[in-house]
């Protein structure tokens, strides 16, 4: 039973994984970078509920939306500042450095106004546990029903709106060849920043769901996650939306049982080895594809 | 003689700049003029340019992207602290136990490179960037986990906790987990920083300039092209590796030495300070050695020259960071500098504009 239970932590788990993997997956297809302030966006996503609800005791709603629609902007903004006058730069590590600026900016803006003590953040899910098995010894609390619930939800509409929407069609395109897609006429600032934007909303959703979850809040919250998701993301092959969900997945799955079954300690550290192993077998990732280089 | 300096000019320079800046140092502090606060930060501010000079083998000479050089530290930093607490009672010379203490963190540490080369030097970019990043987390981790202990028996180990060592009452423990190493011999000083800095130079400049060297960066510049000339990509590629880690477990030493406690944090051995050495590199110009030096040196003081601004430093820093990447990155801004140097020396436009284009690619 407790195998069980371990199991569905694991899945609840790797659904966040999966859901900022899906965001870091869709920038890192599109821009080509790696957005170091991904995890960042999680962080600010749950302290402005933290702020809504906790500090000035308004609707729990309220402060989904409002953290949601202020991490879009955050997301779009930093893109269109940081990000977008270096896309043309000759070495790619430039943009990876100004990422990890905007990272080490977020950060510190929040340990300003919030300051370094441990917030204990209110759960925004509001639903009784489930209580399973003939003696009710499997709890599957409500948080764990609404992330596994909405990661289903999140894979779900992005697929289709990637390849249902002439928008998704364009990110596409974009991810495919800028150059091209430019001629076709298709607006690529544009569609970067709805990229961005749609990235910075999951992570939003991402961060209140690992929070309701795991109630510590602190300007570091969001970097362990983060990296977390990123090696979810090329677990599953980077750019491959089902490859981000079934690597969210597989992460969670593995960090929670390496937890109970061998050393919570070291899980972070299985973890990565199980990346490497899949890398070095398959280098692109589970769902990745193979780019042949041309001479 | 003359034709050497001619031919080496450029790194003699480097070696100068050194030299003359621990010249500098060496008679303020004699006269006071430095507070002990800086005093302190040398040492690891000695590390910290011996591992952005390493880091730029891989990034800057081999051209790939490594996020783990904090772990190859780690690796010389343990290793050699464990050496030197097991000896200090047995080598009892002290530049000798640092000496061997030096050279066994260079050796594990290369070793260490090296196999983790071997399979995931076939992966490129982000990919190894990650595969990387994750050594270096696993290297911490177990390194907190580890109890080492000591006693007529011989050595123990463990990964649970001190107890499970089973040792004898006279035993003692030597890696205590999370706790780390302590009572390291204090062996580290700047002037040993300064020599350790000016060897790796030497290591790093000689190994560019060689046949090895250029193999490497031709492996940079075309993977392709550079195999079928017949370049040996894998040797060629984990020595640069290889040695880059090596260079790292020096600074790792250097570091532990300087430590009476030694134990793996993530603010010390994890991926943020992998990151902050890449960012010495990035920031110093890719490939350039010199320029590795300076921005070390700059960025590791800047928090400090800060402090009065005690909570705002970070911030400034984070805002230095965007901004000069910005300024010096982007095609705009390129275009800007360039506009404003050709209007600053009017009367040689014509060469300024063609020339003054290439600044800064690599």
């Amino acid at each position: 039973m407790s195998f069980i239970s371990y199991l569905i932590n694991g899945i609840s788990l790797g659904s966040v994984y999966a859901i900022i993997a899906l965001g870091y997956t869709m920038v890192y297809g599109i821009a080509k970078m790696l957005n170091f302030a991904h995890g960042d966006i999680i962080m600010v996503g749950c302290y402005t509920v933290f702020t809504i609800v906790s500090t000035l005791s308004l609707p729990t709603w309220l402060g989904i939306i409002v953290s949601i629609v202020l991490c879009t902007i955050l997301g779009i903004t930093i893109e269109a500042v940081a990000y977008r006058p270096l896309r043309q730069a000759t070495s790619s590590l430039a943009v990876l450095i100004t990422a990890i600026g905007v990272s080490y900016l977020l950060q510190n803006v929040a340990l300003l106004i919030f300051g370094a003590n441990t917030k204990s953040f209110t759960s925004v899910v509001n639903i009784k546990a489930l209580k399973l098995g003939a003696d009710g010894g499997l709890t599957v609390t409500g948080e764990t029903l609404v992330t596994i619930a909405a990661c289903l939800i999140i894979m779900v509409v992005l697929t289709t709106f990637v390849n249902k929407t002439k928008a998704g069609q364009a990110m596409l395109a974009v991810s495919e060849d800028k150059g091209a897609a430019q001629l076709m006429g298709i607006n690529v600032n544009a569609t970067i920043s709805l990229t961005f934007a749609i990235g910075s909303a999951l992570a939003a959703v991402a961060g209140m769901l690992l929070c309701s979850a795991y109630p510590a809040l602190t300007p570091y919250t969001g970097s362990m996650p983060g990296i977390k998701a990123f090696v979810a993301a090329v677990f599953g092959g980077i750019g491959s939306i089902p490859g981000a969900f079934i690597g969210g997945i597989i992460l969670g799955i593995i960090e929670i049982l390496s937890k109970a079954y061998i050393s919570s300690q070291l899980s972070d550290a299985i973890v990565f080895l199980v990346l490497i192993i899949v890398l070095v077998v398959k280098p692109t990732g589970i769902l990745g594809r193979k780019i042949q280089e041309k001479v | 003689m003359k034709d050497f300096i001619n031919k080496n000019k450029d790194n003699l320079i480097t070696y100068g700049i050194v030299i003359i800046a621990y010249i500098v140092l060496e008679l303020l502090m004699s006269l006071g003029l430095i507070s002990s606060l800086m005093t302190g930060l040398l040492v690891p501010l000695c590390a910290y340019i011996i591992l952005a000079v390493s880091l730029n083998i891989t990034v800057g000479i081999l051209g790939e992207l490594s996020l783990g050089h904090a772990g190859f530290m780690c690796v010389g930093a343990f290793t050699s602290a464990f050496f030197s607490k097991c000896t200090v009672n047995v080598i009892t010379v002290e530049w000798i136990r640092f000496t061997i203490a030096i050279l066994i963190g260079f050796l594990c540490a290369g070793v260490i490179g090296f196999l983790i080369g071997m399979p995931v030097l076939r992966l490129k970019g982000d990919y190894l960037a990650i595969v990387t990043l994750a050594f270096g987390e696993i290297i911490k981790n177990v390194m907190n986990v580890l109890y080492i202990g000591r006693d007529s028996k011989g050595f123990h180990f463990s990964t649970k906790d001190a107890v499970a060592l089973g040792l004898e009452e006279s035993g003692e423990i030597i890696v205590n987990g999370a706790q780390g190493i302590t009572g390291t011999p204090k062996s580290s000083n700047f002037t040993v920083g300064v020599v350790l800095i000016l060897i790796t130079l030497f290591i790093v400049l000689n190994l560019i300039k060689s046949r090895d060297g250029r193999a490497v960066m031709a492996i940079r510049d075309n993977v392709i092209a550079a195999e079928s000339v017949g370049i040996n990509i894998t040797k060629y590629k984990l020595l640069a590796f290889s040695i880059s880690a090596a260079l790292a477990g020096v600074a790792g030493v250097l570091y532990s030495h300087n430590l009476s406690s030694l134990m793996a944090t993530p603010k010390n051995f994890g991926y943020n300070m992998s990151i902050m050495i890449l960012v010495f590199v990035v920031l110093g110009g890719i490939g350039n050695i010199r320029g590795s030096i300076i921005s070390a040196v700059i960025l590791t003081l800047l928090p400090e020259l800060l402090r009065g601004l005690s909570n705002l430093r970070m911030l400034i820093y984070a805002i230095v960071l965007i901004a000069m990447m910005l300024f010096s990155w982007s095609p705009k801004a390129k275009d800007f500098r360039d506009k404003t140097v050709a209007t600053l020396l009017f009367w040689k436009k014509d060469n300024t504009v063609k020339g003054g284009s290439d600044n800064g690619s690599n």
